[in-house]
């Protein structure tokens, strides 16, 4: 296949980024997205030009490292994927594919397609735990747990933290992340304990990163490649509005299918 | 002889650790204040030894490659982790795991390790529940399990398809409880290039900011590298991209032993290869191979129809199939150990039986499974490996058998450590994979995640406490010292000499070179005359990397072809003491075959009486042959057999 690129390059933080044009020529439909930028990059640093900065490492879709805008998608046209497993099978030959990095004031440009998204490591720092101290701790069955808890706590434990929800949202909102972790935990007994405290705090660090307010526009789960769902279940509109007050996203309260909400507020039962 | 003090305990082998650990010295809260910690990687072992030490009060500051410790190539796992629990009552005991490990590893492994691994192995599941690690469950709410090669109980406890990420997770989410906290200082985005000894003991690292390039120097009392595996010395395997050897590989310059480097553990269910344009190998996780049979054409007409798609594999009746692990191993079938799995493999393609157009792929097929099962069942305990197979191959699993071959996956050889998991330096430890102890000549599917945490939360905790025992007096680590400054510069020329080169060659090209070389003469099959070529190639690929490679860029910014250079550098020193290693070895045990040394059915033939030994390699400098020294094993409590998986 033979492709023409439109890839955003930007020295560092502080200057100022421009999309350029390159070609690409041979590359297998088999080939991975990433293995045919290591083909362009390989052709840059043998033509003597830099090669193109991204991030990846699993290329798996287990790691989160990888990210890229892909002809304006997060993770690119395929669903339920990441760049990394992207493969030009999904492009056709001739085709012009815009590339560029995650867009979201929260996530700042270190270079080319790279970001800093060390934001949501923060997030989680302020409280997406169990406070348990290595040893001491029960037998792992003395508490038994529906399969089904279980099982929704694992649909949500499966975020890779990658970003492409906040990167997404028009709001730079990252509330499906949020919501992800804090329903993870608070559908186990453990996670119960410390499930409002968590809550709030991880919101409330959320805020004050300046990722923007959820307004259920659903843009995250679309692209979220793990489909981590913006809605659980049971949720009732009373609880929403508590979550809505603590993260000062006023248009929450008159929602009334509680989407992220459903799933932050779980913890309150 | 005398540098190699294991330290194992007096005593019988199931009371070894609860006597040491009533022996050992332990630091006051008031005194581990005072004393720093530094911890390379963030991997389960890293993670959970960061963890943990900071919860003990120390002050810890932890490392990694990726933007985020989260990201660590130990979030691939996806198979399991096991555990003695004996929660499905089919006869299970601590006995029993140490016993599978032993024999897994083709007894090439330290006794005393493994006991205390299958020991503390319960621990970890209580550990990991308690952080809300959401293992499988049945439905009475108790946890399930599913075996793993190597095994006849079923002992792995599992989290879907995705068992590392949920372990790292875990660990992860009570690290950031510590970083929040502040006795944990996270560094992401950085590599670590050199570790600092002064008088004798590890008191610091020299670090590349991988965002501005800055070279920087941290001091501590204790130093644990927890930096994986090297399996990406093949160029291509199924170790994330940024996996290396680096930091093994610059203990090993400074004075730290590398035991058993050629031990490789080649993993027979892995997407084949698909061009000359592939970065790297998917596994496809061995826990599939509880449902799925492995199988090739008994006929060649079959095979040739097969690689000229005018048959599909569906279509090949059932009485012209080959389930040959079914056939050559009754006993355990599908769920032999992996050595002995990929072999096979190679075997049947060797012979011609591959079943795609390169010859290197057999048949990994659910269809007897989906039948007694059906297709809910399976997708329910597979299900995100079958939509990780379709996206890659573009061929449905649930119709189609999956097709796989052997690839590089890990590597059991690493630093030498002694039962404390201290290397030959003192103050520097090894933990997870980038240690050599546990495993011998093969590991055992669902054995690396539980040693990586065993290590992380439950040994080097107390162990490391003895060794700074002693360093409650030292002082804070000063970098304002010749030796720090010395490392430092060290560090800079080397990447100062590499942007120079200019060549025409870049890093992947060159690393391409030498992935083929390993592969075909220190891969799944050796022999004398292959190993002895491979170390002329490499000193010669070696020499062409020095003089030919291109570096774009400079130093002071982001530069991921200088991380790649620095760490392709270190690989092809390695790579060739890996290949002296295995010539070294006149026998074949576990991952190391050597086509001389084989039974006349073709199984690894063990020559325990010249090599029940852990070869121990000291470096003597650059242009010096290294040192071999041997650490005998004693099996006391287990009787050494040829392995056998037929009945
Ligand atoms: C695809 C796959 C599936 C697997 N599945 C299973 C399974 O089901 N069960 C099982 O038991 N095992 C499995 N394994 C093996 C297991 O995942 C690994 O052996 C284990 O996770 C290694 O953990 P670790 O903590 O030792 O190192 P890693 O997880 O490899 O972590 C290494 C850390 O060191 C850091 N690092 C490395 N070099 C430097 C440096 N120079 N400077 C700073 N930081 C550095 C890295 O950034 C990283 O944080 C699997 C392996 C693979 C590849
Ligand atoms: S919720 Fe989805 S899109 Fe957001 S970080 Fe997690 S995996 Fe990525
Ligand atoms: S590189 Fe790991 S998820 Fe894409």
């Amino acid at each position: 296949m033979n492709l023409t690129l439109k890839i955003w390059r930007q020295k560092d933080a502080k200057s100022q980024g421009k999309f350029e044009e390159y070609k690409v020529q041979n590359i297998s439909p088999d080939s991975s997205f990433l293995e045919m930028l290591d083909i362009l990059n390989n052709d840059l640093i043998m033509s003597g030009k830099e090669p193109i900065a991204f991030d990846h490492d699993c290329r798996e879709g287990i790691c989160g490292m990888c990210s890229l805008h892909i002809n304006g998608h997060a993770h690119g046209p395929d669903s339920e994927i990441t760049t990394c497993q992207l493969h030009m099978r999904k492009f056709k030959d001739g085709d012009t594919i815009t590339i560029e990095p995650w867009r979201s004031a929260a996530f700042p440009v270190i270079k080319d397609l790279v970001v800093d998204r060390s934001a949501y490591d923060k997030i989680l720092q302020a409280g997406g735990f169990i406070s348990v101290n290595t040893g001491g701790v029960p037998d792992a069955n003395a508490i038994p747990i529906p399969k089904a808890d279980a099982d929704e706590s694992m649909d949500a434990a499966a975020c890779i933290g990658c970003g492409a929800c906040a990167a997404t949202c028009k709001n730079g909102s990252a509330m499906l992340f949020v919501a992800a972790r804090v329903s993870s935990l608070a559908k186990l007994p453990q996670g119960k304990v410390e499930g409002a405290r968590r809550a709030k705090a991880m919101v409330a660090k959320m805020d004050e990163l300046g990722f923007g307010n959820c307004t259920n526009t659903g843009a995250c789960e679309a692209e979220c490649p793990k489909a981590i769902p913006s809605r659980t279940s049971p949720a009732s509109t009373a609880s929403s509005s508590t979550l809505s007050s603590r993260t000062k996203s006023r248009t929450l309260t008159q929602t009334t299918e509680p989407r992220f909400l459903g799933s932050v507020v779980y913890i309150d039962n | 002889m005398a540098k190699l003090d294991s330290k194992v305990p007096a005593g019988p082998v199931a009371e070894k650790w609860s006597k040491h650990k009533s022996e050992i010295k332990v630091v006051s809260p008031a005194n581990k204040r005072k004393l720093d910690v530094i911890i390379i990687g963030t991997g389960l072992g890293g993670a959970s030894a960061a963890a943990s030490l900071g919860e003990l009060g120390y002050n810890v500051k932890v490392f990694c490659i990726s933007d985020s410790p989260r990201r660590a190539h130990s979030i691939a796992a996806q198979g399991g982790i096991n555990a003695a629990k004996n929660y499905q009552n089919d006869n299970d005991s601590v006995y029993r795991l140490f016993y599978d490990t032993i024999k897994g590893g083709d007894y090439r492994a330290r006794e005393a390790n493994v006991y205390r691994l299958a020991e503390v192995s319960n621990l970890i599941i209580d550990q990991c529940v308690a952080q809300g690690v959401p293992f499988a469950r049945e439905y009475g709410g108790l946890l399930d399990n599913r075996s793993f090669g190597g095994a006849q109980v079923s002992r792995t406890f599992y989290a879907r398809g995705q068992t590392g990420q949920q372990l790292l997770l875990g660990a992860y989410a009570a690290l950031n409880r510590q970083i929040a906290k502040g006795s944990v200082k996270s560094f992401p985005r950085h590599e670590i290039l050199d570790i600092v000894i002064v008088d004798g003991k590890a008191r610091g690292v020299i670090a590349r900011n991988l965002v501005t390039g800055e070279i920087e120097r941290h001091g501590a009392h204790a130093v644990v590298m927890a930096t994986g595996g090297y399996g990406n010395v093949f160029f291509l395997s199924t170790n994330a991209m940024n996996s290396n050897g680096s930091v093994a590989w610059q203990a090993y310059k400074k004075g730290a032993f590398f035991a058993n480097p050629c031990f490789t553990q080649i993993h027979p269910t892995c997407i084949p290869v698909h061009g000359t344009q592939q970065s790297k190998l998917t596994l496809m996780s061995e826990s599939l191979r509880n449902d799925g049979r492995i199988w090739v054409p008994k006929k060649k007409e079959d095979v040739e129809a097969l690689r000229a798609h005018t048959k599909k594999p569906s279509q090949i009746a059932e009485e012209d199939r080959d389930y040959y692990l079914e056939r050559r191993y009754p006993a355990f079938g599908n769920l032999v150990p992996r050595d002995v799995a990929s072999r096979a493999a190679k075997e049947r393609c060797d012979a011609g039986f591959g079943v795609n157009e390169t010859g290197l792929a057999v048949f990994l097929d659910f269809k007897t499974a989906i039948e007694r099962l059906g297709k809910d069942v399976i997708k329910a305990r597979y299900g995100n490996l079958f939509q990780m197979y379709e996206k890659i191959t573009d061929t449905d699993p649930y119709k189609e058998p999956m097709m796989i071959y052997p690839a590089v996956h890990y590597t059991m050889g690493g630093i030498w450590v002694d039962y404390n998991l201290m290397t030959t330096i003192p103050g520097l430890y090894a933990i997870g994979e980038a240690n050599f102890s546990d495993h011998g000549a093969n590991r055992l599917g669902a054995s690396a995640l539980m040693q990586g945490l065993a290590d992380g939360y439950f040994v080097l905790p107390y162990t490391i406490g003895d060794y700074l025992s002693h360093e409650i007096q030292s002082p804070k680590v000063d970098t304002n010292t010749p030796e720090f400054e010395a490392a430092e510069k060290a560090v800079k020329e080397r990447i100062e000499k590499l942007f120079s080169i200019k060549g025409n060659q870049s890093v992947d090209d060159i690393h391409k070179k030498l992935g083929h070389v390993m592969w075909d003469m220190v891969g799944m099959a050796r022999t004398k005359e292959s190993l002895e070529k491979a170390i002329v190639e490499i000193q010669k690929i070696r020499k062409e990397f020095w003089a030919d490679v291109r570096v774009p860029g400079k130093n002071d910014e982001f530069n991921q072809e200088i991380e790649k250079a620095l760490r392709l550098a270190d690989f092809l020193e390695l790579g060739e003491l890996m290949a002296r290693d295995a010539l070294g070895r006149n026998e074949s045990c576990g991952g190391h075959f050597r086509e001389e040394y084989q039974t006349p059915e073709g199984e690894a033939q063990r020559d325990d009486e010249n090599y029940a030994y852990v070869a121990v390699w000291e470096y003597n400098g650059a242009d010096a042959e290294p040192t071999l020294h041997k650490e005998e094993l004693k099996f006391e409590a287990i009787k050494v057999a040829q392995r056998n998986y037929k009945d």
